[in-house]
């Protein structure tokens, strides 16, 4: 790769939602943004190899872009009224990239916004904020390429259609306002992350986009405590994944993964920013998630998983949220604080709600704590069945083979 | 909906494979195979004989043409198939996530027409 490629790559990573962001900051119109950015990035791949890689990067691109839609506006000017010419003209940034505004917020909220069906947020996000194409997008939410991009298509003329305007006045960025509009943008940003890391096609890289974006949403809604919580998640999530295999590429359990593998920086990270959300007096799902993830951290230092705090934070998560995931964990941790009989009793219970008979993870806990070595054996059969990741299904028949 | 998933895997694998893995091999299918049994999403599931065995046949310009092997040379061949019963295509695609063949080989996901 040349120099002008890597430069035209390190802007993208760093500046693509930014400018997205500014070019559909008026027009509310996400895909010409999206389309004037492409072909700047290929003007650029042209240019810069010939002429040098400019002082500001950012810059250059954003001109080239905001040249394209200008065209486009021309083009269109005898169907369209001049006046969102004039505003889009009026609404052009300075030159100066430490002055360009920052709507990634107002881009983010849009994405997850009511417009926007729930299944096409955290896809439209991926890539509006990061520039990530739709067959990509598609093989992590295993949905065929064709059906994601006509999702995607489908979204951004929703968005233009709503009048979206991708700027927030100074009152909307008040507390209680984001306390509304951003739980949309986190379950999302959540939902990628899930999606990344089902993802055996790309080594998890989607995840690390993820929790990126959730980082940033943290960064941009400093009042809101469960975007530091989600970001705190997600972080700790990261630091683990690692070691979530061994050097065979093996599945390890987080109970046999080894606390020196996991990732202290990151994890240092998602501690300071569960420390900033506790500030903010807000609890919520996120923050109860991170700090469970928090209490397992622990064990690094301690050399002991604290299942009693565990517990009570799935309690917590049980009450507000109902979830039958969030049952299935309080189960297992039950188990270690009240012992086998207890948890496997509050297992059945969850059990008896039908969305779970799919749910790989539930079988796999019914295996560990069923006492009839008939029922374990077809759990934890019935949880390799339903295995996607092959090192997971290849872990629970190994167990299964070694069992009595 | 139902939904033929179709196995497609290069052909001396298996046999290059190890009694240990080949035994592995088995019982990831097994599990599938239940998964699907237990979800109520299996209508019928086989496993070919290799292509050494194939004959293809089509017409020609005297009558019928029969020729020895399968109807296309490539590296990879059809190796088996599942038939399933799946709401939509994104639930076709997870079953097809899940099986086994998704990792040694390709799953190709087609509709049946209805």
């Amino acid at each position: 790769m040349n120099a002008a490629q890597r430069a035209a790559e390190a802007t993208a990573r760093d500046q693509y939602g930014r400018l997205v962001a500014l070019l559909a900051a008026r027009g509310g119109d996400l895909a010409a943004a999206e389309d004037a950015l492409g072909d700047a990035f290929a003007a650029a791949l042209q240019h810069w190899p010939r002429t040098g890689i400019p002082a500001n990067p950012a810059a250059w691109l954003l001109t080239a872009a905001r040249r394209r839609m200008l065209d486009g506006h021309r083009r269109r000017a005898t169907v369209r009224a001049a006046e969102p010419e004039l505003s889009f003209r009026a609404s052009l940034p300075a030159e100066d990239p430490a002055a360009l505004p920052d709507h990634r917020l107002a881009l983010l909220l849009a994405c997850a916004g009511p417009a926007v069906e729930p299944a096409a947020r955290a896809p439209l996000m991926l890539q509006a904020v990061l520039g990530l194409e739709a067959a990509r997008i598609a093989s992590a939410f295993l949905v065929a390429p064709a059906a994601m991009a006509q999702r995607l298509v489908r979204a951004k003329a929703r968005l233009r259609e709503s009048g979206a305007r991708f700027e927030l006045p100074e009152g909307e960025m008040m507390p209680e306002v984001l306390a509304e509009r951003l739980p949309p943008v986190l379950d999302a940003i959540y939902a990628a992350y899930a999606a990344g890391t089902g993802d055996a096609t790309d080594g998890g890289t989607l995840a690390v986009e993820a929790a990126w974006l959730a980082r940033l949403c943290a960064e941009l809604a400093p009042a809101s405590a469960e975007a530091q919580g989600l970001a705190a998640l997600l972080l700790h999530l990261e630091a683990r994944r690692p070691a979530g295999r061994d050097a065979a590429g093996r599945y390890v359990p987080l109970a046999a993964q080894d606390p020196a593998r996991w990732h202290r920086p990151l994890q240092a990270e998602a501690e300071a920013l569960l420390r900033r959300a506790a500030t903010l007096g807000a609890p919520g799902r996120y923050q109860w998630e991170a700090a469970v993830a928090s209490a397992h951290a622990a064990r690094a230092v301690t050399g002991a998983t604290p299942w009693a705090d565990i517990l009570a934070l799935y309690d917590a998560l049980w009450a507000a949220t109902g979830s039958p995931v969030v049952a299935v964990n309080r189960a297992v941790a039950l188990a270690e604080v009240a012992g086998r009989a207890a948890g496997l009793a509050a297992l059945r219970a969850a059990g008896a709600d039908a969305r779970l008979a799919g749910y790989q993870p539930y079988w796999a806990a019914l295996a560990a704590l069923a006492d009839d070595p008939d029922e374990a054996r077809a759990a934890r059969q019935r949880a390799a069945g339903l295995a996607t990741a092959p090192a997971v299904r290849a872990w629970l028949l190994e167990a299964g083979a070694a069992a009595p | 909906m139902q939904y033929l998933l179709l196995i497609y895997s290069k052909e001396g694998a298996w046999d290059a494979m190890t009694p240990a893995e080949q035994s592995a091999g088995i019982a990831a299918y097994t599990a599938y195979t239940e998964a699907l049994v237990a979800a109520g999403a299996l209508l019928a599931a086989q496993r070919l004989r290799p292509t050494s065995e194939a004959a293809t046949i089509r017409a020609g310009a005297g009558g019928p043409q029969v020729l020895d092997g399968p109807y296309a040379e490539t590296k990879e061949q059809l190796g088996g198939f599942f038939l399933i019963e799946a709401p939509d295509q994104a639930a076709a695609l997870a079953w097809a996530a899940r099986c086994p063949g998704s990792q040694h080989g390709i799953v190709e996901v087609r509709p049946v027409f209805a």
